[in-house]
C-alpha cells in the first residue's frame, strides 16, 4: 500500500528524518510514536507530498508521490497537525470546496459530505462560520476534510489533540470503524490512544525508527526486562541471604516499607520465570511471602528505553 | 483550479477587500472623470486612466498581499498541495480570481466613454483600448504582487513589499536618468550584473567549476568586447533597462493615439515570468 524507502530530510544542517524505511499494508491501522520533536509530522508531511524529502523515495498504492503526485495524492485523505481551515468560510462550504479539490463528482458530492459530517458529529454546526467554532470542533472539521471521499489511505497527525474525553472515545471509534475498509495512519505522542487504537506500531526517535512491531509483541519481546516484586516480613540481611542462593537473580533492589516489611525488586537473568522458585527458595525458610508478582514492562518503559538512548 | 478560483473569489468578497478594492478604483476613476473630462471637456476618458494609475500602486498590493502569505500562517497550503491538484493549476486559480476583481472596475469604466459620447465627440476606439492596456498593466501589476506574497508569511511584509516595487516601477524613468552614459561605467554594470548570475549559478549549483567557468567568461567577454568595440556600451544599461518602463505602453494611447504591440508583449511576457517565478519559489520551500 504504503512504501517508505531510505527516507532522509534534511533542514540545513539539522537532520528531522534519518534512513526511514518501512511498509504500511491495506486496512491495519498504523500508530506513528514517538517524543515531540522525533520526525513524525515532517515523515507525514513527506508521504502526502506537502514537502520534498531530500532523499529517497515515497510511493503510494505503486505510485511516487513525486513523479505521479495526482494519482498518489488521490489515494490519500490528510489531517494535518493544525487542520488547514479557511476561518472565513462555513462548514458546509468549507467541506463543499475540500470535496470539489479532490476531484469528487457533482452528483456524488451532497452525499459524500452528509456522510463525512454524520460520522465526525458536525450536522449541528454547518451553517456556522469555522472562525467561531470551538477547538475541539475544529478538529472534527479537518478530520471530517480528511475522510471526505473515502480515499484508500488516511492519514491523521495527532488527530485526538485538544478534544475533550467523551470526543476522543468517539474518534477512535471512528478510526476503528475506518479501519475495516481504509488504511488508517496516526501519530501520538500519548501512549494509550496508540496502544489502544493501533494495530502496528512505528516508534521514531530522533529521526529513526527504533521499532516496529504490533503492540503485543513489543510488549512481549521487551518482556526480559520486566521484574518480580517480592515482599517479606523479615530484615532485609534474611532476604538477602535467600536470594543469593537463586542463580537467576541478575539484580535485586530493597525498599524498606514503613510497616517493617522488605520488599525486593528482582531483575531475573534470561526470560525464563523464575517465580516458583523464588516461592520455594523463601517456603524452605519459612519465610512466608505477603507478595509475589511479575511486573511486566509495560509499553510506556518501553518507549522510554528506546526514545532516550 | 475551479475550486480555488471560485473560493478565492468568495473570499475576497467574504472580507471585503474585494468591495473596497472595487470602490476605490471607481471612486478615484469618477473624481479624475468629474474634473479632466466633465469639467474641462476634455474628450478623452485614457487622460482619467493615466490619472490615476498611482491608485493601482496602492489598490493592487491590498489585493495580493493575502493570495500566499495568508495560506502559508494559516497552513492551509497544506490542504491545497496535498490535494490531488497540481501546483501551477493552485496558482493560476488565485491569479485568475485577482484579475477577476479587477476587470470588475475596468468594466464599469466602459461606461465612462459612452457618457462623454453623449454629451459630443468621443473617441470610443481609443479610450477602449487605452482600458484594455490599463487591464494589462493592473494584471502585470497582480502578478509582481502575488510573487511577493509567495516569498513571506507576513501579508503586511507582502504588501509593503509589492508597493516598494510597484513605486519603483512607477517611478522608473525617473529613476534610469540618474545611472551614468558612459561607456566604461556601463561595461563594469554590465560585467556587476553578469557576475551576480554567476553567483546565482553557484547558489543553485554549488559547483565551484561551472560557476567559476561562467565568471570567466563574463569578465573575458566584457573586456574583449570593450577594448573592440567600446561604443557597444554607451548608454547600454539604460536602454536596456529603459524597455522594462511600464506604464509607457499605457500613455502612448492617451498622448500620441497609437497602441504600442510591443508594450503588450511586454505585458503578457512580464505575467508570464512572475507566474512562473511563483510556481518556482513555492517549489522551493517545500524543498529546503
Amino acid at each position: 500500500m504504503i512504501e517508505v524507502k531510505n527516507l532522509t530530510k534534511c533542514y540545513g544542517k539539522h537532520l528531522a528524518v534519518d534512513n526511514l524505511s518501512f511498509t504500511v499494508e491495506k486496512g491495519q491501522i498504523y500508530g506513528f510514536l514517538g517524543p515531540n520533536g522525533a520526525g513524525k509530522s515532517t515523515t507525514m508531511n513527506i508521504m502526502t507530498g506537502y514537502l520534498g524529502a531530500t532523499k529517497g523515495e515515497v510511493l503510494i498504492d505503486g505510485h511516487d508521490i513525486l513523479k505521479e503526485p495526482e494519482e498518489a495524492k488521490r489515494c490519500i485523505g490528510y489531517l494535518p497537525e493544525q487542520p488547514p481551515l479557511y476561518l472565513e468560510m462555513t462548514v458546509m462550504e468549507y467541506l463543499r470546496f475540500a470535496a470539489e479539490l479532490k476531484k469528487i463528482p457533482k452528483e456524488d458530492m451532497e452525499i459524500q459530505i452528509e456522510k463525512a459530517m454524520r460520522l465526525t458529529r458536525l450536522s449541528d454546526v454547518r451553517g456556522r462560520l469555522i472562525s467561531n467554532l470551538s477547538k475541539g470542533y475544529k478538529q472534527r472539521v479537518g478530520l471530517a476534510q480528511a475522510i471526505l471521499g473515502f480515499p484508500e489511505i488516511i492519514i491523521l497527525d495527532e488527530p485526538t489533540v485538544g478534544l475533550d474525553p467523551k470526543q476522543i472515545i468517539e474518534i477512535r471509534e471512528l478510526i476503528r470503524k475506518l479501519a475495516k475498509e481504509h488504511t488508517v495512519i496516526l501519530s501520538s505522542h500519548i501512549l494509550a490512544e496508540i496502544r489502544e487504537v493501533c494495530d502496528y506500531i512505528l516508534i521514531i526517535a530522533r529521526g529513526k525508527l527504533v521499532a516496529s512491531d504490533t503492540p503485543e509483541n513489543l510488549e512481549n519481546s521487551m518482556s526480559g526486562t520486566g521484574h518480580i516484586e517480592i515482599e517479606v516480613r523479615r530484615e532485609q540481611k534474611e532476604v538477602e541471604r535467600v536470594l543469593d542462593r537463586i542463580d537467576q537473580v541478575k539484580r535485586v533492589e530493597y525498599t524498606l516499607l514503613e510497616d517493617g516489611t522488605v520488599r525486593a525488586q528482582i531483575e531475573a537473568k534470561g526470560s525464563g520465570d523464575i517465580r516458583e522458585r523464588i516461592f520455594h527458595a523463601f517456603a524452605d525458610q519459612k519465610m512466608p511471602l505477603l507478595t509475589l508478582k511479575l511486573n511486566k514492562s509495560t509499553l510506556e518503559e518501553i518507549f522510554l528505553e528506546l526514545t532516550q538512548k | 483550479m475551479k475550486a480555488i478560483y471560485k473560493r478565492e473569489l468568495n473570499s475576497y468578497f467574504h472580507t471585503m477587500i474585494g468591495y473596497v478594492f472595487i470602490a476605490f478604483l471607481v471612486a478615484y476613476a469618477g473624481v479624475y472623470f468629474m474634473a479632466y473630462n466633465l469639467n474641462y471637456g476634455y474628450p478623452y476618458f485614457s487622460y482619467v486612466l493615466t490619472g490615476i494609475l498611482f491608485v493601482l500602486l496602492i489598490a493592487v498590493p491590498v489585493l495580493t498581499m493575502r493570495s500566499f502569505a495568508e495560506d502559508r500562517k494559516n497552513k492551509t497550503d497544506q490542504l491545497l498541495l496535498t490535494s490531488p491538484v497540481s501546483l501551477p493549476k493552485v496558482v493560476l486559480g488565485k491569479y485568475l480570481a485577482m484579475v477577476t476583481i479587477l476587470l470588475v472596475p475596468c468594466v464599469i469604466y466602459l461606461i465612462f466613454p459612452l457618457i462623454i459620447k453623449s454629451q459630443g465627440t468621443a473617441y470610443i476606439l481609443t479610450d477602449y483600448l487605452s482600458i484594455l492596456m490599463f487591464f494589462l498593466m493592473g494584471c502585470v501589476y497582480i502578478s509582481i504582487g502575488m510573487f511577493i506574497s509567495s516569498l513571506t508569511e507576513s501579508t503586511i511584509i507582502a504588501a509593503i513589499g509589492t508597493m516598494g516595487v510597484l513605486m519603483a516601477l512607477y517611478l522608473w524613468n525617473g529613476i534610469l536618468d540618474f545611472i551614468p552614459s558612459g561607456a566604461g561605467t556601463n561595461a563594469i554594470g554590465v560585467a556587476v550584473i553578469l557576475s551576480l548570475l554567476a553567483f546565482l549559478v553557484w547558489q543553485m549549483t554549488k559547483n565551484w567549476i561551472i560557476s567559476g567557468a561562467v565568471e570567466l567568461v563574463v569578465i573575458a567577454g566584457t573586456v574583449i568586447a570593450y577594448v573592440a568595440k567600446s561604443e557597444l556600451f554607451e548608454n547600454l544599461l539604460p536602454n536596456i533597462l529603459a524597455k522594462l518602463e511600464l506604464t509607457d505602453p499605457m500613455t502612448v494611447i492617451t498622448d500620441s493615439s497609437y497602441l504600442d504591440i510591443s508594450g503588450i508583449i511586454l505585458y503578457l511576457s512580464m505575467i508570464a515570468v512572475f507566474l512562473f517565478l511563483t510556481i518556482q519559489m513555492i517549489q522551493k520551500r517545500r524543498w529546503s
